[in-house]
């Protein structure tokens, strides 16, 4: 496998606090990221430094041509149709429109291709923006806490989309994400970000579909929340029972 | 940046990521580059009449038209004219702007209005309003105020159309919101609407300020004893064309600083937009 992003001494200032202090990372093609981190910690900084939409002061930066990147909120062109906000930018034709239709399908949306953006449900924008960045065939699938706008069942149910249209097309995928859970669940890595650099960056050894029940899981979502500065009650009987809740290890 | 070559060697189908965000500009080049066109034009002009192309009988050269103007700052004309002419401007642009922006309220605000007013109004808008100099000399005399009016129903439209858009753009939700926890009728529109349509309202403001400027103009050619339209006939008749010059000038200026105002303004009565967005 080859790389598909590669960062090295990555810095970003802010006024006189550096948000990111030296950030060291490699994805592979076909590689999943998560980036976990509380609010403020350059989480996003990060992502939009590779999405080149801010400006690092600092380290090298490489990322393929063919990026994408799904924000926090839909930022669908309302006075485009679903079908043109996800073909938006690429050039007319027949092919291109087919293309987008088929992206719609992928996420269960083909019947809303004509529907206007503002008489769509949280859950179905987010999915028209999740066409729109996968129409491009990215070889980078860059994800601003795509789901965290979404009630609790829209959000497991757009994690299982994601996964599985990840698992088909093999972009590399950066998830920024405050959710542990989620991170668990999606990730065949997960990083965390602490003090403008990554104190943690480890492979999730849990088999797929992950259970939040499984023991590994557990121990792993536990160790992450250390990291981030949680710290949870000693491992009990009731243990399991409260991680079969959706979000129950997000910070908030 | 600083992009080793050896690692990009080593990734050759990776890039570096090139953002297109402007840079910060400091302030000193922000209003240097501001003053830039203004001067550019001033140099142009003088240039065109050193080198004689344009002839004086066309366009007074700089020097001359300065001259005409310290003669008129010196014997006080261009102060009695300025003051007279800013007084019937600034008394009509404040009814105008009175007018407009109450008629955009309720037109924007409540859909009884809208249905009622707009269709009158837009009518009336499409009138040239200096068709209407004649008939306001009938029915106003030639005194002051068929200036004044003529002044505020030029400049009541522009207000009216941006507030009127402002105003129906506001946040439908913050609405619905703000309704839940007990704000209604005028305190609604005082403490959020009025708020939210801000950038139309100050929008508004700039086109009426200007054409209150070009409505001053037509006002002053009747009939007029004093004012700076005054003087310009009076040029006219002498084809003192650096007076006329000057007049021109002092009106272009006036356009000028009224922008200014409406752009101290916008950072005044706008606190709450952030700094990076006023671009």
């Amino acid at each position: 496998m080859s790389t598909a992003v590669h960062l090295r001494g990555l810095r970003r200032v802010f006024g006189s606090r550096a948000v990111l202090d030296g950030v060291d990372l490699d994805i592979e093609r076909g590689e999943f990221v998560a980036l976990l981190g509380a609010s403020g910690t350059g989480k996003t900084t990060l992502l939009r430094i590779l999405g080149a939409l801010d400006r690092p002061d600092g380290g090298t930066v490489l990322v393929p041509e063919a990026r994408t990147i799904v924000f926090q909120e839909p930022r669908l062109v309302p006075s485009k149709r679903v079908l043109g906000n996800v073909v938006v930018g690429l050039p007319r034709g027949a092919a291109v429109q087919e293309q987008g239709r088929r992206a719609l399908a992928e996420v269960g949306l083909a019947d809303h291709a004509r529907a206007w953006p503002h008489t769509l449900s949280g859950g179905e924008a987010q999915r028209v923006a999740l066409a729109r960045a996968l129409v491009r065939e990215p070889e980078l699938l860059l994800l601003d806490e795509p789901f965290a706008a979404l009630d609790a069942l829209t959000r497991l149910r757009m994690q299982d989309l994601v996964g599985d249209l990840v698992r088909t097309r093999r972009p590399a995928v950066l998830l920024v994400t405050h959710d542990v859970d989620e991170a668990i669940r999606l990730a065949d890595r997960v990083a965390v970000l602490k003090d403008g650099r990554l104190v943690t960056d480890e492979r999730v050894e849990a088999r797929r579909p992950r259970d939040a029940a499984d023991p590994e899981f557990t121990a792993l979502r536990r160790r992450l929340l250390g990291d981030l500065g949680v710290r949870l009650p000693a491992a009990g009987p009731d243990e399991n029972e409260k991680a079969g809740r959706p979000s129950e290890g997000a910070i908030r | 940046m600083t992009a080793a070559p050896v690692e990009t060697r080593a990734y050759p189908d990776l890039v570096v990521p090139r953002p297109r965000i402007p840079r910060p500009r400091r302030r000193g080049m922000s209003v240097a580059l501001r003053t830039l066109g203004p001067l550019a034009l001033l140099g142009g002009w003088w240039l065109a009449s050193a080198t004689g192309v344009l002839s004086p009988d066309v366009l007074a050269s700089p020097a001359t038209v300065a001259d005409a103007a310290r003669e008129l700052w010196a014997d006080g004309q261009l102060t009695d004219a300025l003051r007279v002419s800013l007084t019937r401007a600034v008394l009509g642009l404040a009814c105008g702007l009175a007018a407009g922006l109450l008629l955009g309220v309720v037109t924007g605000f409540s859909r009884l209005g809208e249905e009622l007013l707009d269709s009158p109004l837009q009518l009336l808008r499409a009138l040239p309003f200096l068709s209407l100099v004649p008939l306001f000399m009938v029915w106003f005399g030639i005194g002051e105020s068929a200036r004044v009016v003529l002044i505020a129903v030029a400049t009541t439209f522009p207000m009216y159309v941006s507030t009127a858009g402002g105003v129906r753009n506001v946040d439908r939700r913050l609405l619905e919101a703000m309704r839940t926890f007990g704000l209604g009728g005028w305190r609604l529109v005082r403490e959020v609407v009025l708020p939210g349509a801000l950038p139309s309202l100050l929008a508004g403001f700039r086109l009426s300020m200007t054409l209150s400027v070009i409505a001053l103009i037509a006002a002053e050619e009747i009939n007029s004893t004093s004012g700076i339209g005054y003087l310009m006939t009076q040029a006219q008749s002498f084809s003192r064309t650096d007076i006329l010059s000057v007049c021109v000038l002092v009106y272009g200026l006036l356009g000028l600083a009224a922008d200014l105002l409406a752009r101290g303004a916008e950072r005044v009565l706008m606190p709450w937009r952030a700094k990076g967005a006023a671009r």
